[in-house]
């Protein structure tokens, strides 16, 4: 989560949100959260456990293309 | 009853002399919805708010009723946590930001209150480029 909240202040485009994985049932099935950290970045990419700055950013900039067809 | 221990307090107290400037935690609360994580979550965030009252102010809101903040906001679940500095970076937590997620709830607060984030000149310009909006969930448990 470290990561995610400084690329929020890093960024106006960026919102980072904690979630307490068993307050939130239904949200952790609909994501499936079988692991924790689990990132799910614009509901298109997703990893667990901690990553690198590096490899978060290249995460996000996934994320952040436009879908190919 | 106390969250914290005395010496998480003082741990906390200590991180605290970075706060660069002022704080607002935002807190949502609805007693229907949650009553007893909502009132944890609530009072956790005053302990936490206490031990910098110069700095860090509370407020509460009740999403059923604080309906239009709450849509500003973005929030649509209880309980929930905005962190805002000089102004609202985007930094949400949903559920009592317990175990590993509290040093990151303290450590959002240092961030927010500088508005300065510690990444890499790499990462700031690639963010800086931004032409979309990034949504980032981080799903964790309290141990």
């Amino acid at each position: 989560m470290r990561l995610a909240q400084h690329m929020a202040v890093a960024s106006d485009r960026v919102r980072a949100t904690a979630i307490e994985a068993t307050e939130f049932p239904e949200l952790s099935r609909s994501y499936r959260v079988s692991a924790v950290p689990k990132i799910v970045i614009n509901d298109r990419v997703e990893f667990e456990g901690a990553l690198p700055e590096a490899e978060f950013l290249s995460a996000v900039l996934r994320a952040a293309a436009p879908e190919t067809a | 009853m106390a969250f914290l221990s005395d010496r998480d307090q003082a741990a906390v107290r200590q991180e605290f002399e970075k706060l660069a400037g002022p704080v607002k935690l935002v807190v949502f609360s609805q007693e229907l919805e949650a009553a007893d994580l909502c009132r944890q979550n609530e009072a956790l965030v005053r302990e936490v708010a206490e031990l910098s009252p110069d700095k860090v102010t509370v407020e509460v809101l009740n999403p059923a009723i604080d309906r239009d903040r709450a849509a500003v906001y973005g929030v649509e679940r209880v309980p929930a946590i905005v962190v805002e500095g000089a102004r609202d970076y985007g930094i949400r937590f949903l559920g009592i930001p317990g175990g590993y997620e509290f040093s990151n709830l303290i450590d959002s607060m240092i961030v927010a209150s500088s508005g300065v984030p510690s990444l890499t000149a790499e990462t700031r310009t690639a963010l800086e480029g931004l032409a979309g909006d990034i949504d980032i969930k981080v799903f964790s448990t309290p141990t």
